[in-house]
């Protein structure tokens, strides 16, 4: 019944090939029929959740709990997100010009013209 | 071992009681290091590349309690013989673990339901087991039993899409649980480690009573899987004496040739 869509489990977000869901209805970058899902791991208390790289699960207690066995089995975390990849909407890498580039040369935008008094450690 | 009868009288102080608590810590080590090899066989063969780590996350949890108490039985026993020699260096009537941990991987279901029998009992089991009068044994517990509970939790979320999944994994699932049940009375069978109980009083627990919550925690699952309750008609007996299934006869040599083959190998 499902289709094999030969998708690793990398570390980038929705399948941005567009792989047409199958005949079961499994959403695009799902292996035997198992979505893929995001990661993002906080590494402790006040750092906010780092995108840890994705995995498949049937569902999203299956998702939470690889995740726990995959990313976190040497100590790294202390909470979990998962997300479907299917949620993540990405900026497409065709749009990397109009996107990033006007950001290159506004140098007044970095504070970069501001003296640091002396005696202020924590800037 | 203790049943041996060419062993000389050891000669420590009280040799009933260091015999008992040999024999315990030995039984108990036995099942973890016996499912955790059993667990190692799905590596690179599990169903997905994520459920091959967290078999082996489980096994290598196992492995490190077993590591403990083989560790602790030897130095209880007392003639030198260390967790290596234990493991590596036992023939099979000399292996304490209940027959359940050594039965067949066959498919993902079996293994599942295996794992679900087995660590709701070593849930319980430890649960009551820190507060053992054995200091070892109490540390060993505290620190397993939040092992167990993942692993219990693992087999729980597994038998709950198998259970409750496709007529396929339905049938699979259920024919999982028939073919493990009869290893359950085994594990609560008081008369299988009754001399150990009465050597060893508050130190060992009597299996007897982990039974209600063990129950109380299966049931729940099998009925919420859409399962039935198996009602086999033999149980398995005998593994706290050394006597074991065939498997675990094919199990051991996977085990132990590298160590038998290089006595003494490390890297």
């Amino acid at each position: 019944m499902t289709t094999e869509v030969a998708s690793a489990p990398t570390g980038g977000a929705a399948d941005a090939n567009g792989d047409p869901a199958g005949p079961t209805g499994n959403p695009p970058g799902s292996r035997r029929g198992w979505p893929l899902w995001e990661v993002f791991v906080r590494a402790r208390r006040g750092v906010s959740h780092q995108h840890a790289g994705s995995l498949h699960a049937p569902d999203a207690a299956m998702a939470l709990r690889n995740a726990r066995d995959v990313y976190t089995r040497r100590g790294e975390g202390v909470s979990i997100w998962v997300v479907p990849s299917v949620s993540i909407t990405a900026s497409s890498p065709d749009e990397k010009d109009p996107f990033f580039d006007p950001a290159l040369d506004k140098a007044y935008r970095h504070p970069t013209f501001y003296d640091v008094p002396e005696g202020v450690s924590h800037l | 071992m203790i049943t041996g009868p060419t062993l000389a009288q050891p000669p420590a102080a009280e040799p009933a009681g260091q015999n008992a608590l040999f024999a315990y810590s030995l039984g108990l080590g036995d099942d973890a290091l016996i499912l955790a090899q059993r667990l190692a066989e799905w590596i690179t063969r599990a169903p997905q590349i994520e459920e091959d780590i967290a078999l082996g996350n489980i096994a290598l949890d196992l492995l490190g309690q077993a590591r403990t108490l083989l560790g602790y039985a030897g130095e209880v026993e007392g003639t030198g013989r260390g967790e290596d020699d234990l493991a590596y260096l036992r023939d099979e009537r000399e292996f304490r673990n209940v027959q359940l941990v050594e039965i067949e991987n066959d498919d993902f279901a079996v293994t599942t339901a295996r794992q679900l029998l087995f660590s709701a009992y070593q849930y319980e089991l430890y649960a009551a087991l820190r507060n053992s009068a054995d200091p070892t044994l109490a540390a060993l517990a505290a620190k397993a039993v939040k092992e167990v509970d993942y692993h219990r939790d693992h087999a729980t979320q597994w038998a709950l899409r198998l259970g409750d999944g496709t007529v396929e994994s339905h049938r699979r699932m259920q024919a999982a649980l028939d073919v493990t049940w009869p290893y359950v009375e085994e594990l609560f069978d008081t008369s299988e480690v009754a001399e150990l109980l009465l050597a060893l009083p508050g130190i060992a627990v009597d299996p007897a009573s982990l039974r209600d919550g063990w129950a109380g925690y299966v049931e729940n699952v099998i009925v919420e899987a859409t399962l039935t309750r198996p009602a086999p008609r033999w149980r398995s007996r005998g593994g706290r004496a050394g006597y074991h299934t065939e498997n675990l006869g094919h199990l051991l040599p996977d085990l132990q040739h590298l160590h038998r083959s290089h006595p003494g190998a490390t890297w």
